[in-house]
């Protein structure tokens, strides 16, 4: 029988057209909303378990799994630090962070251009991170994709280099716009690269006025002060 | 190529919606201050939708412009990018209001 008009009796050759089997939903979900509950869950177990988790993201090369490394080193005494590593392929990061003698776990994301809250939800289930310490996020190296995709983080940390440009910000704005605290590694190679720091953190903090900066190099520990006692600061 | 985690999750919203049924139709809304490269939006559509209830479902997509109200006047503008400067005043100490968004508005099912 048709729905529209009731008839059983003739063949549809009747004006109206087919469409009364069609069904209006209305849906009005986030994309996202599957990602951001996950998200939501983990910041929740963070809460739960006195645990600063940072989101450490740059472009591949920059230099966050050497910082890492330093602060792991350095601050090993005083704070119980875990860490996530987020690559495509390879635990050669984790290898890296565990010989500081830190708990970590590599996370390979395949063709995954990024960290997903669900992914370090997984990740978290394994590893049971430190309580009252701090647990490092290092993303896949990417400046675009990582910054739509919240992981449940207290903090998001951009990390650039000096070798790659003060133009950068203007470039992958949406990073650094979502981020709280920009690094600017290798600042002991300034002599040998036409790098303005004035114009970097400018066109950082026109994307972001409320972003924190602070210039350091991991080579010559200039500036690793600074960024302990932001960790600090946050900690408490 | 972080679309093709937004597509699946597009599919994954819609599936839940449709509950078996093929999809005629999904309206969308992509603000245009997402990071949404709409070329491989598309790629990835194409090839993600193959096999699932949205394979024969076409795109209504409205994309929605950027505007920000200034935290330093007050003025409401449009804006073409995050780091755009407020019109009336020039402060970059800016809140975005719209242009973020990415959703699944609605959709038509057989």
């Amino acid at each position: 029988m048709c729905a529209t008009c009731g008839c059983d009796t003739h063949t549809h050759n009747h004006s109206h057209s087919h469409t009364h089997d069609e069904k209006h939903i209305a849906v009005e979900k986030d994309v996202l909303y599957e990602n951001n509950l996950l998200a939501a869950r983990n910041r929740g177990f963070f809460d739960a378990k006195n645990i600063l988790a940072i989101n450490l993201v740059s472009s591949p090369g920059s230099g966050k799994t050497t910082l890492l490394e330093r602060t792991l080193t350095d601050l090993k005494e005083a704070v119980t630090f875990s860490v996530i590593e987020g690559d495509q392929q390879t635990t050669r990061d984790a290898d890296r962070i565990h010989a500081t003698g830190t708990k970590v776990v590599q996370i390979n994301t395949g063709k995954g251009c990024h960290l997903d809250a669900h992914m370090v939800m997984h990740a978290l289930q394994g590893m049971h991170p430190h309580e009252n310490g701090i647990l490092f996020i290092e993303n896949v190296g990417n400046l675009v994709c990582p910054a739509m995709f919240d992981l449940g983080e207290k903090e998001r940390v951009v990390v650039m280099s000096v070798t790659e440009g003060d133009d950068k910000p203007l470039k992958y704005p949406d990073m650094f716009h979502t981020s709280q605290l920009c690094i600017i590694n290798k600042i002991d190679l300034l002599p040998y690269v036409p790098f303005s720091l004035d114009k970097a953190i400018s066109n950082a903090k026109r994307i972001n006025p409320k972003l924190e900066v602070i210039t350091l190099s991991c080579t010559s520990g200039e500036g690793l002060d600074k960024w302990y006692q932001w960790l600090e600061s946050k900690k408490s | 190529m972080h679309e093709l985690s937004i597509v699946m999750g597009i599919i994954d919203v819609v599936t839940e919606y449709a509950k078996g049924a093929p999809v005629k139709e999904v309206t969308l809304d992509i603000g245009c201050l997402t990071t949404i490269e709409m070329f491989a939006f598309d790629m990835a559509w194409k090839q993600a939708v193959k096999g699932t209830l949205l394979e024969k479902a076409t795109l209504d997509i409205n994309r929605i412009e950027g505007r920000a109200v200034c935290l330093e006047c007050g003025k409401e503008f449009t804006i073409a990018e995050v780091y755009d400067a407020c019109t009336g005043c020039g402060s970059h100490l800016i809140h975005i209001v719209n242009g973020k968004e990415l959703k699944v508005r609605s959709l038509i099912i057989f």
